[in-house]
């Protein structure tokens, strides 16, 4: 046995990254948990309150509206993009040139910056000058995201697939790629079809990977804000405002930084529930072996 | 169960093979006896994980056919060959059970539930699976999952041949003597065709009644082990064969005897013919080289016990040789004369044995 030596002088090598997550996380965090028990009309005086802020935002149907819509589009983008990431990694090629062309088309969308996908699908989907929104309008069909909801929520997720799911599509490639040689040999003197060979080998060993993508694509997309911001604007009326798009409208657009201080850390917290149901969930049958 | 016949089989992993290194298989005409178990030896790279895969059909070979039982199944599947292979690293499909695990190979050949129930049963009784039969494959160890692997070669009762490529790696040394003498056992109840590869030859000459030695593509020998000891049929089967390797001393050929710079060998077999040969060179082991009153004189560099035997570094002139001696056996101290045992010293014109020149007296 090797005998542990304790010391306590190895607190001081953590010490750098404490104090960097303490002034760019846990300050900041600690500020909004300060204002979100408290009421100011600016001069920065500030009074008590207590849970006030909270009822309020619980209470609110404004609150309520938001999230449903929320938990809508995360599930719909989940469901739409973790398939076809997957199936589009199924079926990019193993090797050869084709490896890295596909690659690197797969890696444009997410090198654009955030404001400007949602400015090119704003301008892409516009129903009198813009190539998508003119052809769809060509082919007799009534579109105009600028005034109905669906053709807003429609454009809103296709703009996200075709940002997102890359994402997915170069995680499960990496994950495929990892599969030794020997599991498809086994599979193929077996007599397994291709079916066989996607679930009992393919979708076991992409199994970590997709909880990455998953969790990652989950939060991403409950958080989002840019995108929409830029495309729609959160409008017409509300239908595709998002909670971070709500939230920026309390505290920016109508400077109540109590209620948007209550709201964010609701928000806060059931990203981090929601993360940790779906982590417990997916890692389950991991434990269980 | 089936004979295999390798017809002028070669096989090349670039397009259009020009020079003799472009092939990473050189042409062969083998044959692998129904029910024998062989093993496929030869170091890393020297192509036996690519003969193994064009025998279950994974790859096709560049020329050349391949024949179970004088039917060509070169253009078959690995699947319509019929045979089964145990891969270096357990291969078990992890979301299955033990028993699905088994069980796959035989579904998928749409076999009945009974049948499937008693081969499965059978095979875990054999490889001592049955406790965790119902367990998940993931949550085996390392041994378990390589007897699974196994298992879903054997619980086929019909397969032509099962192929082995190092499936010991990954496993312990001490299970490694305890699944290997399972493998035996196996071979000799069900006398399946076994073909082993591996680059370890002690487990080759533990498993297979007959060993193929590899070397930069080529098959140099085929052989049972005392084949192999006693008639190594190229140098570089005399040297990889063995512990320590064979001597090779390189010669030229004078009308009374060889020579090994200005000396002359204490051998007497006749030595003329030999003007056409690129290389001459004279091979004997170890264990063949021996102290004696009379013979070449050598100096003694080192001499070590190594248990049962003494191992001891000669030299004459710039040549060294190894001698092996039993460890009673008092060795002289600084020089000494040592002879070679004729029966087992062997010409090797460029490299390949004369097996006529072995018979002379």
């Amino acid at each position: 046995m090797i005998n542990r030596t304790h010391n306590e002088k190895a607190w001081l090598l953590v010490l750098p990254v404490v104090i960097l997550v303490a002034f760019n996380a846990v300050i900041p965090l600690m500020t909004v948990v300060n204002y979100s028990f408290q009421e100011t009309f600016g001069n920065n005086q500030f009074f008590w309150e207590g849970v006030k802020w909270y009822e309020q935002v619980l209470n609110s149907e404004r609150f309520h509206q938001a999230l449903g819509r929320q938990i809508f589009f995360t599930a719909t983008i989940l469901i739409i993009e973790i398939p076809l990431g997957i199936a589009i990694a199924l079926c990019m090629p193993k090797k050869g040139i084709g490896v890295s062309i596909c690659l690197v088309l797969m890696a444009l969308p997410l090198l654009i910056p955030w404001n400007v996908v949602g400015a090119m699908w704003n301008i892409f989907a516009l129903p009198d000058i813009g190539l998508l929104g003119r052809m769809i309008n060509g082919l007799g069909i009534d579109y105009n995201f600028t005034q109905q909801p669906i053709a807003a929520w429609l454009t809103v997720v296709l703009m996200d697939v075709w940002h997102w799911t890359s994402l997915v599509v170069l995680l499960c490639y990496a994950g495929l790629c990892a599969i030794p040689d020997a599991y498809y040999q086994a599979a193929r003197i077996d007599g397994a079809n291709r079916w066989q060979i996607f679930r009992f080998i393919q979708l076991p060993k992409l199994k970590r990977v997709l909880i990455i993508a998953v969790l990652l694509r989950f939060m991403d997309s409950f958080m989002i804000y840019t995108e929409p911001f830029v495309l729609t604007g959160g409008g017409p009326g509300n239908t595709t405002t998002f909670l971070s798009i709500d939230l920026a409208k309390i505290a920016l657009g109508q400077f109540d930084l109590g209620p948007a201080a209550a709201m964010s850390l609701i928000y806060f917290i059931m990203i981090l529930l929601f993360c940790w149901v779906f982590y417990t969930l997916m890692m389950r049958d991991e434990s269980e072996q | 169960m089936a004979k295999i016949t390798l017809n002028n089989l070669a096989h090349s992993y670039v397009d259009n093979p020009e020079s003799d290194e472009d092939w990473a298989l050189k042409e062969m005409t083998l044959e692998w006896e129904d029910g024998g178990a062989y093993a496929l030896l030869g170091p890393s790279g020297c192509g036996k994980t690519t003969l193994l895969n064009i025998i279950s059909g994974l790859l096709k070979p560049s020329t050349g056919s391949i024949l179970f039982d004088q039917q060509d199944v070169t253009e078959l599947t690995p699947e319509q060959r019929n045979i089964a292979q145990v891969f270096q690293f357990p291969v078990v499909y992890d979301t299955m059970t033990v028993y699905d695990n088994l069980a796959f190979p035989l579904k998928n050949r749409n076999l009945d539930q009974a049948t499937i129930n008693q081969r499965v049963s059978e095979v875990a009784q054999m490889l001592e699976l049955e406790s965790v039969l119902n367990k998940k494959a993931a949550g085996l160890t390392a041994d378990g999952k390589q007897k699974i692997s196994l298992g879903r070669g054997l619980v086929r009762s019909d397969v032509n041949v099962i192929m082995f490529d190092e499936p010991l790696t990954v496993i312990d040394p001490k299970l490694k003597w305890l699944l290997r003498s399972k493998l035996k056992e196996l071979h000799r109840r069900f006398n399946f065709t076994m073909i082993y590869v591996t680059h370890d030859q002690t487990e080759a000459l533990t498993f297979a009644d007959k060993i193929v030695v590899m070397e930069q593509g080529k098959v140099l020998q085929v052989g049972t082990s005392q084949e192999l000891f006693e008639q190594p049929q190229h140098t570089f089967v005399g040297h990889f064969i063995g512990s320590p390797g064979m001597n090779r001393i390189e010669v030229t050929a004078k009308d009374d005897g060889f020579y090994a710079g200005n000396t002359r060998l204490p051998i007497n077999k006749s030595s003329t013919p030999y003007n056409h040969a690129k290389s001459l060179s004279i091979g004997v082991r170890p264990e063949h080289v021996y102290f004696s009153d009379q013979g070449l004189d050598v100096k003694i560099n080192k001499c070590e016990d190594i248990g049962r035997y003494k191992l001891a570094n000669i030299q004459f002139d710039d040549t060294e040789l190894k001698l092996l001696a039993s460890s009673e056996q008092a060795l002289p101290e600084s020089s000494g004369r040592v002879n070679f045992d004729p029966k087992f010293t062997h010409l090797y014109v460029d490299g390949w044995r004369d097996n006529e020149w072995a018979i002379l007296e």
